[in-house]
């Protein structure tokens, strides 16, 4: 039976199993990549993308489960908000290896949007689900307030 | 992680012999070099052999792009862009027109000076083995681009300038872009020699250039090995034994062939793989699939049976790696004698990009696409595997999230066995190959879990007269082809690497190991021997500090009185950190200081201990020499990455076994460090004019023994076992 739900703005319908994970939906059946794998179990964050505007690992959620809702992958996002945090990581070289970071940038973006002046501990506890292996903490630290500063929060 | 590249002066000027171009119709310049012998920062050390071979690493084209050919893989340490900005740097090229390209697998254009012949990056070494090979060039392209535009221009070449991808003659009024001149610098001929700039003119070199990949990392636009999709591919998955050292006796492929989506499970030498449309029909497959396993040859023993064993063979004398005068009589001699022993787990590398491969298998050609860190290591078992000649494989190196060691091992393990799935099928489809992180954490090639025993002496005088350091552990390097030239006298140089060059002046000094086996697999992890030996020797002299009730500064500034560049990195820490400032109760401040891969690092952490025991490290203080700063930017990121990767082995991280099986299994109980343990980091460069030598290990080292000795600072408990977290640090 096709799922449909709406994929970065646009309306899809995946044939696929209800219980697969929406992280390889999102990879295979709708071949985006940027949004990665990293431990399957909802304990590094690499799968972040939004359903409903809200972050979510999409590698235990069943893509079932967003059927009608609005999916957002590091390909969809555009608001100022996004773009704020995109070029902040940019300007402060935060990315290493890169493979956490699709992740790292749909949480902060989450973050940003609900509390447009968060605090370190604002940021630790919104982050701390986000694993980065290359331990990238101190620039996404302070990528989140720079890019707070530009939205002027 | 295999060789030191120490420092040697930076030629300032150096030629090449006659070479030449090699020529793409249409695609500009592509300048591929002959070059007599490496670089002479390694030349003067007399470790590596560096035959004549041709280069190839750099593509000027008629778009006015410049394309840097990387023979490194990035795996996060930057290295696209500091091979970069040392090739652009003598182009001078504008920032803004270079790109980088990873290269192809080739031992012969592409071998690492440091280590080879191979293609191959780690050690630390990308930088210091690139550094005068790529000045060189780029030298000779910019002489090639300035021959090209005094023959279009009819004047003197001397007359001509180059700056920020410009080529100007300024008594005509001319100038023009690389690009216009790209396909006429290719028809001239390589200059015989090239002079190098002198480092003050320096343009590119040691400013905060922005990283080449920043914008693909964040866009989610970066190609990793696990985003390669080719028609047809299937995706695979691979039960493993669950005991090292077991094998397959038989499996029954029919459950996980019912399951919807799979496509086959075939036997592979690692165990057996099941073969499906995407990964959630093979993780399906697998979970049906019925093996039965022979553990007549596997590990069977609890890590603390290990650690017994480990410990019993400490109280030994082992094979000597270092004498000093005579550390039993100076033992025996001394006025007072501490011994202490230290234990560190296995650990796990975790890279954020679970291990991948993609490969297509024809009958006389496969192709690889993974984040190759060892390419014609690779390259060769690959061809084995799949019966093949080297030169029929083809490897194409994405970028790799994160690696810390782990791709880079001798017997290919994730390349060889992507390459049997498709050689089982008859690479009737192309492969990709995913492990799990349950996989990769219950996979193997482990850091090795060691047992070492410390005794020191002191005279009556209380100055340190005799240190003894026996190490306890499996070797790294045996078995595999790196055994011949790098265990010598049955000495595995990365199991006492940072023990047995301890740098203190030390009259008498014994440096032992017993070398152990175990069907454990384990490999080179992130700054390798140092990931221990520092924390035990560090922790160790803080303790004799103490004994001698002196100043862990002032001991080590009098033992290092012969070490300047060790002793200038303690000196900048201790001057930023406010080594000797007053902290309040339950805080505490640790130093230490260690040299790894001809980089010195000293690191000072602050640490707050609450009643409770709970451990947090508010803020690290960091001196790195490191040669010549190519980036300054990229190596304080690199620091402050080694930081957080090394704290969080410090503080939690360990692989254990239960009768052989390892008990941890994804990030819940394999537990690296999160945002909200990331203390506060400041990192300081030495300047030097030293060669360049490499940051993506040093700074790991030190930040364990500099955490537990501010642990003593704040408590009064000396940690000697690690994880920190295994300790109960209450004071309340
Ligand atoms: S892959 Fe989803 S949280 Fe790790
Ligand atoms: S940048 Fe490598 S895991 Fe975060």
């Amino acid at each position: 039976m096709a799922i449909d739900f709406t994929l970065n703005g646009r309306p899809v319908s995946l044939d696929v199993d209800p219980d697969m994970p929406l992280l390889w939906a999102i990879r295979e059946a709708a071949g985006l990549t940027g949004t990665k794998f990293g431990c399957g179990m909802a304990q590094c964050g690499a799968c972040t993308v939004h359903v409903a505007g809200e972050p979510t690992r999409s590698c235990a959620t069943p893509i079932g489960q967003v059927a009608g809702q609005a999916v957002t992958t590091i390909e969809g996002i555009d608001s100022p908000v996004a773009q704020a945090v995109q070029q902040a990581w940019q300007r402060l070289d935060v990315a290493q290896c890169g493979y956490c970071q699709s992740g790292q940038i749909m949480s902060a973006v989450a973050l940003l949007t609900q509390n447009r002046r968060p605090s370190d501990a604002d940021i630790d506890a919104a982050m701390q689900g986000n694993l980065c292996r290359c331990a990238t903490y101190v620039r996404i630290r302070a990528a989140i307030h720079a890019a707070a500063q530009t939205i002027g929060g | 992680m295999l060789f030191q590249p120490h420092a040697a002066a930076a030629p300032a000027a150096t030629d090449a012999t006659r070479r030449d171009a090699l020529k793409l119709g249409g695609m500009g310049l592509v300048l591929g070099l002959i070059w007599t012998a490496g670089p002479r920062a390694v030349q003067a050390q007399g470790t590596a052999e560096a035959p004549p071979a041709p280069n190839a690493f750099v593509r000027i084209a008629p778009d006015d792009t410049v394309t840097v050919i990387a023979k490194h893989l990035e795996m996060g340490q930057g290295i696209y862009t500091g091979l970069a900005t040392i090739l652009a740097e003598e182009l001078d090229a504008d920032w803004a027109q270079v790109r980088v390209e990873s290269a192809p697998a080739d031992a012969r254009l592409y071998n690492n000076l440091a280590f080879g012949p191979m293609q191959g990056t780690g050690g630390s070494s990308s930088v210091a083995n690139s550094y005068t090979q790529l000045r060189r060039a780029g030298a000779a392209a910019r002489a090639m681009l300035v021959a090209a535009a005094a023959e279009l221009w009819s004047v003197p070449a001397a007359e001509i300038t180059v700056e920020r991808g410009t080529v100007a003659h300024a008594r005509s009024g001319r100038s023009t872009r690389f690009g216009a001149l790209a396909e006429r610098a290719a028809r001239q001929s390589v200059p015989a020699a090239v002079a190098l700039k002198d480092p003050s003119r320096f343009r590119l070199i040691g400013t905060r250039l922005p990283r080449v990949d920043a914008v693909a990392k964040t866009t989610g636009r970066a190609q990793f090995a696990i985003d390669v999709t080719l028609p047809g591919m299937l995706v695979a998955v691979v039960q493993r034994p669950p005991k090292f050292g077991a094998r397959m006796r038989s499996f029954d492929p029919a459950a996980a062939r019912a399951v919807p989506g799979v496509v086959d499970a075939v036997a592979v030498p690692s165990g057996v793989a099941v073969l499906a449309q995407g990964m959630y029909a093979a993780l399906r497959g697998r979970e049906a699939l019925a093996v039965q396993w022979d553990e007549s040859a596997a590990e069977t023993r609890d890590s603390a049976a290990m650690i017994a064993a480990y410990s019993a063979l400490a109280d030994r004398p082992g094979l000597p790696a270092r004498r000093e005068g005579d550390a039993e009589r100076g033992l025996a001699a001394a006025a007072r004698r501490l011994e202490a022993k230290f234990v560190f787990p296995y650990l796990a590398h975790a890279p954020m990009e679970p291990l991948t491969c993609v490969v297509r298998l024809t009958a006389d050609a496969c192709e690889i696409w993974a984040g190759d860190q060892f390419q014609t290591v690779d390259q060769a078992n690959a061809a084995r595997a799949a019966g093949l000649r080297p030169e029929q494989v083809t490897i194409h190196t994405t970028f790799a999230g994160g690696s810390f060691g782990r791709r880079a091992n001798t017997q290919s393990d994730y390349v060889v066995e992507a390459v049997s799935i498709a050689k089982a099928i008859g690479g009737r489809a192309p492969v990709k190959l995913i492990w799990t992180r349950e996989d990769d954490i219950k996979g193997g090639l482990y850091r090795p879990l060691y047992v070492h025993a410390l005794a020191g002496g002191l005279d009556a005088a209380r100055n340190l007269v005799a240190w003894r350091h026996r190490i306890v552990g499996q070797s790294i390097l045996g078995g595999t082809p790196f055994e011949a030239m790098m265990v010598r006298n049955g000495i595995d140089g990365t199991s006492v690497e940072g023990a047995s060059n301890l740098p203190y002046a030390i009259p008498n000094l014994a440096v032992d190991l017993h070398t152990t086996t175990s069907p454990v697999p384990v490999l080179w992890w992130r700054s390798v021997g140092s990931t221990h030996t520092a924390f035990a020797t560090e922790v160790f002299l803080d303790e004799l500090a103490h004994a001698s009730e002196r100043d862990p500064v002032a001991l080590r500034r009098a033992l290092l009185a012969h070490h300047p560049r060790h002793l200038a990195a303690l000196n900048l820490a201790v001057e930023k950190a406010g080594w000797g400032t007053p902290l309040p109760r339950g805080r505490g401040r640790g130093i230490a200081v260690h040299e790894s891969f001809g980089s010195y690092v000293a690191q000072i952490a602050e640490v707050t201990v609450g009643g409770d025991g709970t451990l947090k490290v508010d803020r690290v203080v960091c001196a790195v020499d490191c040669g010549v700063a190519i980036n300054p930017d990229v190596i304080a990121a690199q620091i402050e990455g080694g930081i957080g990767f090394g704290l969080g082995a410090a503080l939690a991280e360990a692989i254990t076994l239960k009768g052989g099986e390892v008990e941890q299994s994804n990030f819940h109980d394999y537990t690296p460090l999160r945002i909200d343990a990331m203390p506060r980091v400041e990192v300081h460069i030495v300047p030097s004019t030293a060669a360049p030598t490499g940051v993506g290990e040093p700074g790991v080292p030190p930040i364990a023994p500099a955490v537990a000795n501010a642990v003593f600072a704040a408590t009064g408990r000396r940690v000697r076992t690690l994880p920190i977290g295994a300790n109960d640090l209450r004071t309340g």
